[in-house]
């Protein structure tokens, strides 16, 4: 099983490359997929299915709206770097990855082994989680009862994030759209009005 | 944004229905099996992008379903808030677990956990389809009527 995830993981990890360094915008959308849905593989594997439902969910609805930009605007990768910005560039990706590598290498020797965690908070969870919620699906149980506060916090999140977008990107705002004539009011119900 | 073939939108009109449902099973399922709120609401999201795509956000008038998507959305944050704020009403404190709790392995058991998940599935759902309708309808510069 270690193998499998082992070999997932290199998959994922070529397919970010690909994605980053593409110049077909399109395929690298793709490549970004594959990320995706090998992390969905990864969560199944490691006996996650709400987050494997979670996870193919999104990343189909992601990758539509990508693909959707994609269509609209361009394909080529258009973004050039050179000369010293490049080099300053690599410098700071070659820092940050030693400074990376030392404190990941620090962290791990104190973690549990892998697959074998301390459960001094979820031993309770798991024992208590039916008689306490009565939610026959501990993760249910956990992100609505005992850590309600956090789905609160995600959804508001959320909330949050889709009115800054819906504002951000409104077509005209509501004072200058009183003030133009009438043809540039380009708004739905009149367009099935004209037809 | 253009409609697809033929071929696609007999499908789409097929299919749509089942993948609604299938969300919404996803949802009221939440605390028996894996899924909840978030999955579920996602896929009832998807039900409504399928159709816009296979069908055009020509023929729809896309601002009233930006309005209406916002609207749901408040209303199942609101649904989510209420919930947790229901013990404070009660005298006691915030999140607490006051409905009963049912038997196990029952539909209506968990006590408020079915229905704080029917609140997330809603804001989740508009949510995702009032971003999509956003982002992916807006006019490009490139295709002119």
């Amino acid at each position: 099983m270690l193998t499998i995830l082992i070999l997932l993981l290199i998959l994922m990890i070529l397919g970010a490359i690909i994605a980053l360094e593409g110049k077909d915008l399109l395929s690298a959308i793709i490549s970004l997929g594959i990320v995706g849905f090998a992390l969905v593989l990864v969560f199944l594997i490691l006996q996650a299915p709400d987050l494997a439902i979670v996870q193919i969910v999104v990343e189909t609805l992601a990758l539509i709206i990508l693909i959707a930009a994609i269509l609209k605007t361009t394909r080529e990768d258009t973004t050039e770097t050179r000369g010293a910005k490049k080099i300053f560039i690599y410098l700071c990706g070659l820092g940050f990855l030693g400074l990376f590598l030392f404190f990941i290498n620090q962290t791990l020797t104190e973690l549990p082994r892998f697959g074998y965690p301390i459960m001094r908070m979820a031993g309770n969870y798991l024992s208590l989680g039916l008689t306490k919620t009565g939610a026959s699906n501990l993760v249910a149980a956990i992100i609505l009862d005992f850590r309600g506060y956090d789905t609160l916090g995600e959804v508001t999140v959320l909330f949050t994030a889709v009115m800054g977008v819906i504002v951000v990107l409104r077509k005209i705002g509501r004072r200058t759209r009183e003030k133009l004539p009438d043809e540039t009011k380009v708004t739905g119900s009149r367009k099935i009005e004209e037809k | 944004m253009r409609g697809m073939t033929l071929i696609v939108k007999t499908i789409t009109r097929l299919i749509v229905g089942l993948i609604f449902l299938y969300g919404i099973y996803i949802v009221f399922h939440g605390h028996l099996t894996p899924g909840g709120g978030f999955a579920g609401g996602i896929i009832i999201a998807g039900a409504f992008i399928l159709l816009v795509l296979a069908e055009g956000s020509e023929e729809l008038s896309t601002e009233v379903k930006k309005w209406r998507a916002s609207l749901f959305e408040s209303l199942g944050i609101f649904i989510f808030w209420f919930l947790a704020m229901l013990g404070v009403f009660a005298g006691t404190f915030f999140f607490l677990n006051l409905l009963p709790k049912g038997k196990p392995l029952e539909l209506l058991s968990a006590g408020i956990i079915l229905p704080c998940n029917i609140g997330i599935g809603i804001e989740v759902g508009a949510a995702l389809f009032a971003i999509f309708i956003t982002l992916a309808v807006l006019k490009g510069k490139g295709d002119k009527e």
